[in-house]
């Protein structure tokens, strides 16, 4: 069982925090790293299992690499990085920058472009398979990142290879540059009949239910490569972002900011 | 070449569990038999499919393995370039890429399985090594380094089939990232990487008849470039002859140029390179190198004028 309250109760600490954050920096992605908020946080706090020195056990991957201000909020939540590194966010004196970097704590691979995060992973977990070590890769991916024929040419392998420690999340979101997904690529689906044809194992759940999305995960078919369908909004949590191409990458004004922190609340459903 | 690399792999892979391979549905020949049944959970074959195999092998390193990615050059240098640039450079990880059959060699498959520009867009990487062994004993010792020694990633081209052994008797140990005298002589140095070397022996033996004895030099590491030999090499001769099977722009014949305008060289240098055209002709690869002006020939004339 997970505390669904506190899951709740840290995303909407997080959502805050990336306002604040947006503040200080004239761009940032947060509408993104908002539709992945519950995703990410379930994956850190109810599906990384810790070892016996309470050290993560399992890996986690951003594929979509724009999304890392939900990375770097809970990295910091974690005392994985610091106050300093986010107050640094994008500074010259800092380390963050706008899409993940690996060597910086907690940063597994550098990512940013799409469709390469799938076939590190793959790699990794294929490496923690022969060598016979219990690990997980975890691993977000954008529905974007679908888009990238390296996706699907990593998932053919995944299957191939038998990947059981592989779980992928799709955060579904529908939205891109050019408007809705379904409007502007409406062969983008379905999009399940796809990952099945691919042999993964896949569900499709609210992507903003953390207890959906842990229940769908452990059910999944550990012989399989699993990847989850999560459905949700871009910017989701600010009225105003959520699903408006505009907020992809641009900071909220002062008085945005103060309307967007004063919309925050519980998400659950 | 293939066949000795392939027997490399093995060897010092039986050595070494860190060492796995992946290739793109082509492999050295014989497939690789004696690696992929000794050790069928480190080969990978990622099927038509490059980018992956490359981000796979990215992710082999970032768990402690020292993958090696093999196919013809053109598909594993240049189909998933971005994924090399930021798999593999950007994240500093050791992971050879082998581009076997770079250059012309494939001339009657025609253009889309040459890589006449291999060396000047691998060099142009941050982080990344390239080298270009002359022959089969050169290639032994370069592999041993890429799987063992080398600390980020490596482009590495090779030949194809029936390349003669032209370092047996060489006058210098090969060295990563040395410039190698193979043979001494005095007044004309003739410079080249690869398969190519071995015109500058055929033009060595044309000029030995005539009383000249040119030296031989292997540039096998183009990056890091061992300039400071170059160097002395711009001071010690009359005649600098470069033979490359590579687009003018990037490659040897480019960085000595730099060189000699950096350490204000004015020695002759004369350069023999692919042309910068995608040739239509279908013959073998030396009349295809001939088509684009690299012939003993054309070599001797221009030393005699």
């Amino acid at each position: 069982m997970i505390d669904k309250k506190a899951s709740m109760q840290r995303c909407i600490n997080y959502r805050k925090k990336i306002l604040d954050i947006s503040q200080n920096v004239t761009a940032l992605h947060a509408a993104g790293a908002f539709s992945a908020t519950e995703i990410v946080d379930c994956i850190y706090y109810d599906l990384i299992r810790k070892d016996d020195k309470n050290k993560d056990l399992d890996t986690f991957v951003m594929s979509k690499g724009h999304g890392c201000m939900i990375q770097y909020v809970i990295l910091k939540d974690k005392g994985i990085l610091s106050e300093k590194d986010l107050i640094d966010y994008c500074k010259p004196n800092g380390r963050l920058g706008c899409h993940p970097d690996y060597g910086v704590p907690g940063i597994e691979a550098s990512t940013g472009s799409l469709g390469h995060g799938l076939a590190i992973s793959i790699g990794m977990a294929y490496a923690d398979k022969i060598k016979n070590i219990n690990r997980n890769v975890y691993v977000v991916l954008s529905d974007g990142e679908l888009q990238e024929g390296s996706t699907w040419e990593a998932m053919m392998m995944a299957s191939n290879l038998e990947l059981g420690n592989l779980i992928c999340f799709l955060d579904h979101n529908g939205s891109q540059s050019f408007g809705h997904t379904k409007l502007t690529h409406p062969k983008f689906y379905p999009i399940i009949d796809k990952i099945k044809a691919f042999g993964f194992d896949t569900n499709e759940v609210n992507g903003h239910n953390v207890e959906e999305i842990y229940d769908s995960t452990l059910k999944r078919d550990k012989k399989k490569p699993y990847l989850l369908v999560c459905n949700t909004v871009k910017g989701k949590g600010v009225s105003f972002m959520e699903n408006k191409p505009i907020w992809h990458y641009r900071s909220p004004t002062p008085d945005e900011y103060k309307l967007a922190i004063s919309e925050i609340k519980e998400i659950g459903e | 070449m293939r066949n000795k690399f392939a027997d490399a792999v093995y060897e010092i892979g039986s050595k070494d569990k860190r060492i796995c391979a992946l290739v793109a549905d082509i492999s050295p020949a014989g497939s690789m038999l004696k690696f992929r049944e000794n050790y069928p959970e480190r080969f990978i074959n990622t099927g038509v499919a490059e980018q992956s195999m490359i981000g796979i092998a990215a992710g082999l390193a970032l768990r402690g393995m020292r993958p090696v990615c093999y196919t013809i050059a053109t598909f594993s240098l240049y189909r998933p370039f971005e994924f090399i640039r930021v798999d593999l450079c950007y994240q500093n990880l050791p992971v050879t890429i082998i581009g076997m059959g770079a250059g012309v060699i494939y001339s009657t498959l025609g253009g889309t399985h040459h890589s006449m520009e291999d060396i000047a867009i691998a060099s142009s990487l941050p982080n990344m090594t390239v080298l270009a062994p002359c022959d089969p004993i050169e290639m032994r010792n370069a592999t041993e380094w890429c799987l063992t020694k080398s600390n980020g990633p490596v482009y590495m081209r090779l030949g194809k089939a029936g390349e003669p052994n032209l370092s047996e008797n060489a006058n210098e140990p090969f060295d990563i990232g040395k410039v190698r005298n193979l043979i001494k002589g005095e007044k004309i140095a003739l410079l080249s990487y690869g398969i190519t070397l071995n015109i500058c022996f055929k033009v060595r033996e044309i000029l030995k008849n005539k009383g000249l004895s040119p030296s031989i030099y292997s540039c096998h590491t183009l990056k890091p470039f061992d300039e400071i030999r170059i160097s002395q090499i711009l001071k010690s001769y009359d005649k600098i002859i470069i033979i490359e099977e590579h687009v003018p722009e990037g490659g040897l014949s480019t960085r000595i140029k730099n060189c000699a305008w950096k350490y204000k060289s004015n020695v002759k240098i004369h350069t023999f390179t692919l042309k910068d055209q995608f040739i239509h002709f279908y013959g073998n690869h030396e009349e295809l190198l001939e088509k684009h002006g690299i012939s003993v020939s054309r070599i001797i004339k221009k030393i005699n004028e």
